[in-house]
């Protein structure tokens, strides 16, 4: 569908962690391996965690477990979303921890298994470029593949 | 003993099947030592528990073959396929023996002496003992077979069946099953999910009135909270299940031993995590046997030391501050220093000089060392060499720690303290500016309802019996029963917005008086709720580093609630510094990485902020300009009756030495102090001290966001620099250039901590973000005098970029510390095995320079020569 075919490309270099759930943050497309998505629910109300960093919204019980909410636009230096707009969470599970990014909207699973991530933009700035792990590009516009390693580790 | 005999089946059952895969996996690699320690580990435990269940065919068996895994493992005999052969025969004998004893509750009759004098064959390196049963494996007889001695079948009367050991008849052990804690997480898990559900359910039952489902409904949640708290209750135990077999051990202890000991135990209802109480049983054996053996001196010493005949064990447990404490102590002689130190030298665990330099209770942590045993002959009682490091290893799996002090002559006390992490709490619900909070029972003494003092108060000068909160300076105090208390507004301390707080504090709100070891506090809340039981979960790591929190939970009603750290509080506050010793090795253990720095906000000639970190302050000083004095043209001042050099901050410092107080910031190094001349000291703020932007302008760091404004940090390394170099003059300067550190480091954040600390001493520092930029400067033929390097790193860690070092190029004998958040013994042993001269935890500043000081001065001894060549080199 959209992902084109990439003339060449050896099917023995096909791995499993290439298909993408994608998501709006701001204007950007973002995507993280399905494999390593847990749950995408709506964002509920959060019990908020004072002293923490501002991008750590808040923590939630999913199932008996407590989850940590980040919000992805303002960990990606991006104005917050207007209050009261809905949003929503895509969980992970990270080092036995589940954590909850959230996104403005959860859009479709997308299989890259035929196209190759290209490396950031040389020029791209902090802390997108720490951020992502990669570009893939779509007909229409680039899907920005999160580095959730990084995206959950707060120096 | 009878009750015992079905949890000594279960658990040697247990460990015969790991044992088989053990000594299965060693086979294959026949070098692997880890494995033959815990074959080793196994054995000794089953040796260990029969002893004292009275089983003694079986204790000569397994104290047999220990014996011969004790003389692989210290490596005297070679590990062979014939060795392995007899181990594995050695099990199968053990096997029957406890199949003997399952089936019929006694032990078999019979002897093992053919199988034992094999093993002691063995164990005194006749290698013919092992050549024997390799030629038996020859003729494919299966393995269950083998252990029958071709020469006495009769001796072994219970047949073996290989399956024995899976399958288990049921009746002897029918009382207990094992569910894994796995299972009850996941159960609980449900059962709060269960309770959720059944309040939402409440709720919209209550819409409707009389309604056909409120009678099912109301028995449906009477069973939902039955179930809940039985769910709770399968995870906690009293501590006294751990310690119920002690009394008898230490009685047949004593009986052997011909001593009288005296079992004391208190804080046996203290309640703990089911997981932790079975993790705790195994060292508290340990630890008793111990103390019993080589604590507790026999009635003839004890007469002769002046003490009563009867020694005394005391076991004691207790919550203290979110752990759970247990302590086992003994009267005895106490742990023999000196015979500790030959044994450290003995087995080149340190050198001399550095013992010299290590604290006695430093030389008795040693006994937490693998195979380190002070006992001069082994018995069967301990002496081996497993006991403590077990303990230690045991206890550290569940993130608890051990601390051992011990007086010559007096005794010995080993303190085990243990994290609440698993345990459940009774904790106090209360609300702050519309948030709720968990703060946990036991440190709560009592509650006070209290309202701040209004004008009517002070206009007519009533002294109502209502608590009323008063302020000094700001800080709000409570007169409670003619004692002072002070008090933290909780609301204040977590920045919670301050929308409505402060109308509803003027018509009441609480105070909750807290106890933290030996201070108490009150914490301002706005309201209080019920107690609730709960689960301490802990946070995520990435808010680990927020220390007023101690862990957080779900609530019945099925929101998340964080949970207050009493000490974390007192710490944030500075409640609980000036408390001593304990308490302050208590914070160091628990000081976790990324966490917040102080920071001394100040202004010096611009009006941008300055920021210095607090821990390179040594002082703060308000000088009067006319004790300033000029002589050769540089600031000085008479300070502690030395002279102190004065270094203006902006050249407006110097011009506009008005009338006023001057504002100094008190550097001190070594027993040089200087001081900095600012404008003014706005604040101390706790932040993350993360350099966003480098700088050239000289004396700063670069620019971070320090409360949510751009901050410049103070380069201190620069501006003690320029105080030493004016006033000592650069020819007396007793080096000619400062030594050369680089540090390797991945984290901005460690980097930002390390450089000024460093440079604070005067080092001149270069650092990289990774190991390979590290190595790009060798081949550039760049010389330091040490190297710093993290260990956790992408691309290349610090363990190969250490082995690169020595391996080749110019810096094979360069001094290289690891930096690390790891120090577990077995990572400080790699990290030395690959080349590291030292290894220290990265958050300790003290520990950092003194170990970059040792490295300098033995540098500069060792390689002197070496260095002023390259720097010929170089020059030429």
């Amino acid at each position: 569908m959209i992902a084109t075919k990439a003339t060449g490309a050896n099917p023995n270099e096909r791995r499993s962690g290439s298909t993408f759930v994608t998501m709006r943050v701001g204007h950007q497309l973002c995507g993280i391996p399905v494999l390593s998505v847990r749950d995408i629910i709506e964002t509920q109300a959060m019990t908020r965690i004072p002293l923490a960093p501002q991008d750590i919204v808040g923590c939630l019980n999913l199932r008996g477990r407590v989850v940590t909410a980040i919000d992805l636009r303002l960990r990606l230096h991006l104005p917050p979303q207007n209050v009261g707009q809905a949003r929503m969470s895509v969980v992970v599970e990270h080092q036995d921890e589940l954590y909850s990014l959230v996104v403005d909207s959860v859009q479709e699973v997308i299989d890259f298994q035929d196209q190759c991530l290209e490396p950031n933009p040389p020029t791209l700035g902090s802390p997108w470029r720490e951020f992502s792990a990669g570009v893939f590009q779509l007909q229409a516009e680039l899907l920005m593949a999160l580095n959730i390693e990084r995206v959950l580790t707060f120096a | 003993m009878e009750d015992l005999l079905p949890d000594f089946l279960l658990e040697t059952y247990e460990s015969l099947v790991q044992l088989d895969a053990q000594v299965v996996r060693l086979e294959r690699d026949l070098n692997d030592t880890s494995i033959l320690a815990t074959i080793f580990r196994h054995v000794h435990t089953i040796k260990g528990t029969c002893g004292f269940l009275g089983l003694s065919r079986l204790e000569k068996l397994a104290h047999a073959t220990e014996n011969v895994l004790d003389q692989h493992r210290n490596g005297i005999l070679p590990i062979t396929a014939g060795s392995i052969q007899l181990v594995l025969r050695a099990l199968d004998g053990i096997r029957a023996i406890v199949d003997g004893i399952h089936s019929t509750g006694l032990e078999p009759k019979g002897t093992d002496a053919v199988l034992i004098a094999e093993l002691s064959a063995g164990a005194e390196n006749k290698l013919s003992a092992f050549e024997r049963p390799t030629d038996v494996s020859n003729d494919d007889t299966p393995l269950a077979a083998v252990p029958v001695p071709a020469t006495a079948p009769s001796q072994i009367l219970i047949p073996l069946v290989a399956e024995v050991a899976t399958i288990l008849p049921p009746e002897p052990v029918a009382q207990t099953i094992r569910v894994s804690i796995k299972v009850l997480e996941s159960l609980m898990a449900l059962v709060s999910e269960l309770v959720l559900t059944r309040n939402q359910l409440l709720q919209v039952a209550r819409a409707h009135e009389n309604d056909l489902f409120a009678g099912p409904l109301q028995r449906l949640s009477h069973i939902t909270s039955d179930l809940q708290q039985g769910m709770i209750k399968t995870r906690m135990q009293p501590i006294s299940n751990a310690w119920s077999n002690l009394p008898r051990l230490v009685r047949d202890l004593a009986n052997e031993l011909g001593k009288k000991i005296e079992l004391v135990m208190l804080g046996g209802d203290t309640e703990l995590d089911r997981q932790i109480v079975e993790l705790i049983k195994d060292p508290l054996i340990h630890m008793v046997r111990n103390s019993a053996d080589h604590g507790i001196e026999n009635a003839i010493d004890r007469r002769a030391a002046g003490k009563p005949q009867q020694g005394h064990l005391r076991l004691n447990a207790y919550h203290e501050g979110g752990y759970v404490v247990i302590e086992v102590g003994d009267d005895g002689r106490g742990l023999l220093v000196d015979r500790i130190k030959a044994k450290i030298i003995s087995n080149r665990f340190a050198t001399e000089t550095e013992l010299a330099e290590m604290s006695d209770q430093q030389v008795q942590s040693f006994i937490f060392r693998a195979s380190f045993s002070t006992a001069a002959a082994v018995t069967a009682v301990s002496g081996r060499g497993v006991g403590m490091d077990v303990v230690k290893t045991n206890i550290e799996q569940i993130n608890g720690t051990i601390e051992v002090t011990s007086e010559s002559g007096k005794g010995t006390l080993f303190t085990v303290k243990i994290p609440l992490t698993l345990a459940i709490v009774s904790a106090l619900i209360v609300e702050v500016r519309g948030e709720r909070f968990a703060i946990p029972q036991i440190s709560v003494l009592e509650l006070v309802r209290a309202r701040t003092k209004g004008v009517d108060d002070l206009v007519a000068g009533r002294r109502t019996s209502e608590c009323v909160i008063e302020r000094i300076n700001k800080i709000p105090v409570l007169r409670l029963r003619d004692h002072l208390l002070p008090l933290v507004n909780l609301g204040d301390l977590l920045k919670l917005d301050d929308a409505n707080g402060r109308e509803a504090a003027a018509d009441g709100c609480y105070v909750v008086v807290i106890q933290v070891g030996a201070c108490k506090f009150g914490l301002i809340v706005d309201q209080v709720f019920d107690t609730e039981e709960i689960v301490v979960k802990p946070v995520a790591p990435i808010i680990r580093q927020i220390t007023v929190f101690g862990g957080n939970t779900i609530l019945g009603d099925g929101s998340v609630i964080m949970i207050i750290d009493p000490s974390g509080i007192a710490r944030a506050t500075g409640i609980g510094i000036g408390l001593g010793g304990a308490n302050a090795k208590g914070v160091a253990v628990e000081q976790t990485s990324k966490q917040k720095i102080s920071l001394l906000l100040i202004k010096a000639g611009d009006e941008y902020g300055k920021a210095v970190p607090l821990d390179l302050i040594s002082r703060l000083e308000s000088i009067k300009p006319e004790t300033i004095e000029y002589p050769g043209g540089q600031p000085m001042t008479q300070y502690r009756g030395k002279l102190m050099p004065l270094v203006a901050m902006s050249a407006a410092n110097l011009n506009q030495l008005s009338s006023d107080a001057q504002p100094v910031l008190v550097f001190a190094d070594g027993n040089r102090v200087m001081g900095l001349m600012v404008d003014e000291i706005v604040d101390v703020v706790e932040d993350w001290l993360h350099v966003e932007l480098s700088t050239d302008q000289p004396g700063f760091l670069g620019t971070a966001i320090v409360k949510g404004r751009a901050t410049n940090i103070l380069d201190t390394g620069y501006w003690l620099h320029r105080a030493f170099k004016d006033w000592f003059g650069a020819p007396a300067a007793h080096r000619s250039e400062p030594p050369q550190v680089l540090v390797v480091e991945d984290s901005q954040f460690f980097r930002s901590l390390i450089i000024p600390a460093l440079a604070a001493q005067g080092y001149h520092v270069t650092a990289v973000d990774s190991p390979v930029a590290a190595l790009a400067m060798r081949g550039a033929g760049r010389t330091f005098d040490v190297i710093l390097s993290d260990i956790e790193m992408p691309e290349m860690d610090g363990i190969e970029f250490v082995r690169d070092i020595r391996a080749q190029g110019a810096w094979t004998r360069l001094p290289v510390i690891a930096l690390t958040s790891l120090n577990s013994p077995k990572a400080v042993e790699q990290g030395r095995q690959a080349g590291f001269d030292d290894y220290i935890s990265k958050f300790d500043k003290t520990v950092l320079l003194d170990a970059v000081n040792k490295a300098l001065s033995f540098e500069r001894e060792a390689y002197v020569p070496e260095k002023a060549s390259a720097q010929q080199g170089t020059q030429s």
